[in-house]
């Protein structure tokens, strides 16, 4: 149900697309005017996103510690799972976000007669989110050589490297990022189908990204490799580099795949700041991860602690147990009163 | 609910309908209300303890009335919907943490099988994934455009008194062990999402007893168990007599000193009941040997924190007595006892919300001359610290061979190996008191260690086959090292532990002990002028006393 509905509202982005582009008129919407929308709202969107979370204090120290702690000399610190310092910090969030080494550590449980429970190192999540993000990457960065006029040498080096070109793969030359890519949603996708919890836990707001990007990378391979007839590669420069220096045009007809694509593109740009494709920005600002483990050596300020919430008093404690104390010998503040009649 | 017999529960464990042996439920989670009936709910705090914890200052307690989970009416107040949203709001402005983990999830269900109540009770909500469902689709629907724009589509949710009884039931199955926080590429940390739904829980008056008695008891008379000074101090009296009858050294401690250099606090726990009580004797041992200068409190007699349970104004409240009591005696700096959600508090909260810990001094031990940089700021130092840097200088005599009887494995508590980092000092101390110990599987010890499974207040008996299943993943790693190398005793820096864990060997793994770190130190511990009681064996030859501190005399 959750995927069907996110599959035709995909389907319904490319119908849009599709219809839209062939009307007269049209295609400097879908070329020029939503893609300028949509970059619009996706910086927007992501500045206020991450404002609003910075909005927000931290008012206490909370890292999880994944190792030993900076305790005694000849305890052995870990630095990067339960960093002090800064730089420390830094190298762990480093790894965080560029080997996800948190989901490095996955583990697979599962329970066997007895009752007996196992726990394995499970990677396959791990390798699949490397290569998807991975590939995602280097195909944006890919994709500058057609808004970039000419070219850098490093991108070209980049394109030569991903396109296979020594191993001469097809004609034109495949790129192993677009495998990457469209592996690594398979996998993902797969595995909301197939893993039980997964598929349990999985909204349409999953379901939704994952057949859009499914989208977007095949509709680009379609340009690339397929429908190449429809496709003036010098006219899209022309209007991608009109787009970057603010003054597109457009010449001639385009075929519809190209506006479908930069429409689906669009889309993604548009849900990204509104959906939980914000974990980009997120993992940078998690308090688990991205705080020193020395919340003993330096006090962490709370900028909303309350100094009026006091304990509750000795005095008042005293006074509630007085008798009691003195008489089991325990030291107090305040005597007893002197007994009136002791005849 | 009497607690179901072991082979049935392990049955049910393995085969019984759950998400975990693969009956993957008809109906979407978001349809399946939570069903309350004994047994699977932890009894509502009395009124007047509730009461009484509104009437103090600076904490709310509001809307104290008398209700029951398995009744369909909560007797919620007529606003109550209005006082969670409005509870959230606030929030979501005073926690980064919240705003973040509500929205960067993607649900990759990496720590879906890392509960050990997923584990044991194969429930899907508790994954920790869904356990924050309950509250992100609330979050979604209210204060996401998503939310708001597509509503259901979206993944929100209205907030009804269903979704409120599913907080209730699920944010106390979660012991906020923080384990699935580990795994999480964002770090989220349900802990942090537990305490949330506790928090605004309480806002209606929505509280367990087994929480609130004892912090209601810790407010007034200084800690959880409620023993008035007096009792305290008998208790630890009875302890040091103990101690002396068994090592024939008399232990000079002393309660409320001004002038004392160190104020020890530790778990009332631990002066209160078996298997604590012996490592209070460890305690007591250890500090009479090497003569330090120090003061136990009947003021500040709770290491532990039930208001970390609860909300963070009632855990600033409860923590406020030991720098209030250290500053009125004038120590030096304090040490803690063995105890879990304490030093949860004590390292990641205490400075934050009552220091600064000015009036003190960094923590320096007068017997080895070590300086505890690591605590200059809160001028306070783990036990196992203190101890460990003990044996380092080689300032007590330890004999291993009078542990010789347990074959120890250590259990990593979680709040210290998750919020602290604390794993290392408690092992180097192990290889010196006991000839030999073994570590359980990787994937359970350490920063993966599990849980006991009846953390943050779930330690009560109403809720028992409910712990049990919780802490079956940590029952079965100590059971594979009880059948790969016969270890017949579970070490722990815990108070808590020492309590729950004991249930838990009891039926899962029985034979198998639970003890403190510190009372193995006790045990193994020389004495100057020390004057052993002896025993008889079988065979009329005179030994020690093989059971130690646990001899009965």
């Amino acid at each position: 149900m959750k995927y069907a509905f996110s599959f035709l509202a995909v389907l319904a982005l490319v119908l849009i697309a599709w219809l839209g582009s062939q009307i007269p008129g049209m295609q400097y919407l879908f070329g020029v005017a939503i893609p300028y929308l949509a970059i619009m709202i996706f910086l927007g969107g992501f500045v206020y996103r991450v404002v609003q979370w910075a909005k927000s204090p931290v008012p206490f120290s909370i890292p999880t510690t994944c190792g030993q702690g900076k305790s005694l000399d000849f305890i052995k610190q870990d630095k990067l799972d339960c960093p002090t310092k800064t730089s420390e910090v830094v190298a762990r969030m480093f790894l965080e976000i560029f080997a996800f080494r948190s989901l490095f550590r996955n583990t697979k449980s599962e329970l066997h007669e007895g009752p007996k429970i196992t726990h394995e190192s499970s990677r396959w999540l791990w390798i699949a989110a490397l290569l998807f993000h991975y590939s995602f990457l280097v195909i944006a960065i890919r994709h500058m050589r057609l808004f970039l006029n000419p070219v850098p040498e490093w991108l070209q080096f980049l394109d030569f490297l991903d396109s296979g070109a020594m191993l001469q793969i097809g004609s034109p030359l495949l790129y192993a990022s677009s495998l990457g890519l469209l592996g690594g949603v398979a996998f993902l996708f797969g595995r909301r189908l197939v893993n039980r919890n997964v598929r349990y836990i999985s909204l349409a707001n999953d379901y939704f990204p994952l057949f859009l990007i499914f989208a977007i990378a095949v509709t680009g391979m379609l340009m690339r490799y397929i429908l190449r007839t429809d496709i003036d590669i010098i006219s899209i420069k022309e209007l991608l580099v009109g787009l970057v220096t603010l003054s597109p045009v457009i010449n001639v007809k385009i075929g519809s795949i190209f506006y479908i694509h930069v429409f689906l593109v669009s889309a993604l740009l548009v849900y990204f700041p509104f959906s939980k494709l914000m974990h980009a920005g997120g993992v940078f600002m998690s308090p688990t991860r991205n705080m020193a483990n020395d919340s003993r050596e330096k006090r962490h300020i709370n900028p909303w602690n309350d100094p009026t919430i006091k304990p509750h008093s000795y005095a008042g404690y005293e006074d509630d147990f007085r008798e009691f104390m003195v008489e089991a010998g325990l030291p107090v503040e305040k005597e007893l009163p002197p007994k009136k009649d002791e005849e | 609910m009497a607690l179901a017999k072991l082979e049935q529960l392990s049955k049910s464990v393995v085969q019984g309908p759950s998400l975990s042996t693969g009956a993957v439920p008809a109906k979407d989670w978001m349809d399946t209300p939570a069903i309350f009936k004994e047994g699977n709910f932890a009894y509502p705090a009395k009124q007047e303890k509730v009461e009484y914890l509104d009437s103090q200052d600076g904490i709310d307690f509001p809307n104290a009335r008398i209700w029951s989970p398995d009744e369909d009416d909560w007797k919620l107040p007529e606003n109550w919907q209005e006082i969670i949203l409005k509870g959230l709001a606030e929030r979501l402005e005073k926690f980064r943490s919240l705003k973040i983990f509500m929205d960067c999830c993607v649900r990759c269900g990496a720590c879906a099988d890392k509960c050990h109540f997923f584990l044991g009770t194969g429930d899907p909500k508790n994954m920790p994934v869904l356990r924050a469902e309950l509250l992100r689709s609330v979050y979604r629907n209210d204060f996401t455009l998503a939310g708001k724009l597509f509503g259901k589509m979206a993944g929100g949710r209205e907030m009804t008194v269903g979704v409120l009884k599913e907080w209730f039931m699920y944010s106390y199955q979660c012991t906020e062990c923080r384990r699935c926080s580990v795994f999480c590429p964002y770090g989220i940390d349900t802990a942090e999402i537990t305490m949330m739904l506790r928090e605004l829980l309480h806002l209606v008056g929505i509280g367990i007893n087994w929480i609130l008695e004892p912090a209601s008891n810790s407010n007034r008379t200084g800690n959880h168990m409620g023993l008035q000074p007096h009792t305290f101090k008998d208790n630890v009296d009875f302890l040091a007599e103990d101690v002396e009858a068994l090592t024939g050294v008399k232990v000079n401690h002393s309660f409320n000193r001004k002038g004392a250099e160190v104020l020890f606090i530790t778990p009332s726990a631990d002066v209160f009941a078996e298997p604590g009580l012996y490592t209070a004797m460890g305690y007591l041992a250890l500090f009479e040997q090497i003569g330090l200068d120090y003061t136990w409190s009947t003021y500040a007699s709770e290491g532990g924190n039930f208001g970390l349970f609860t909300n963070n104004e009632l855990m600033k409240k409860l923590n406020g007595k030991m720098y209030a009591e250290a500053k009125r005696l004038g120590v030096k700096y304090i040490i803690g006892g063995e105890c879990g959600h304490m030093w949860r508090v004590v390292h990641q909260y205490m400075d934050t919300m009552n220091g600064p810990a000015d009036f003190m001094e960094v923590p320096k031990s007068s017997i080895t001359g070590t300086v505890f940089d690591n605590a200059k700021s809160s001028k306070m130092i783990h036990i196992s610290e203190f101890t460990a840097d003990l044996i380092k200088h080689g300032k007590i005599k330890l004999d291993p061979s009078r542990n010789a009887n347990v074959l120890p494995t250590f259990h990593d508590s979680c709040n210290p190996a998750r919020a602290m980092g604390l794993l290392d000092e408690p092992r180097y101390i192990l290889d010196h008191v006991v000839p030999k110990w073994h570590e359980m599987p990787e994937n359970t010890i350490r920063e993966q260690t599990f849980c006991c499974g009846s953390g943050t207040g779930l330690n009560t008996d109403e809720i028992m086959e409910l712990r049990m299943r919780g802490g079956l993943p940590r029952a079965n790693a100590v059971k594979h090292v009880i059948e790969k190398h016969g270890v017949n005793m579970l070490s722990t820096v815990c108070a808590i532990d020492r309590a729950t864990l004991t249930s838990l060997m009891d039926y899962w793994n029985p034979g198998c002990g639970v003890c403190g770190l510190s009372e193995l130190v006790g045990n193994a511990l020389v004495m100057d002028n020390e004057k052993r009681a002896m025993g008889y064996g079988a065979d009329g030859t005179e030994s020690e006393l093989p059971d130690g501190l646990r001899t009965m005399l």
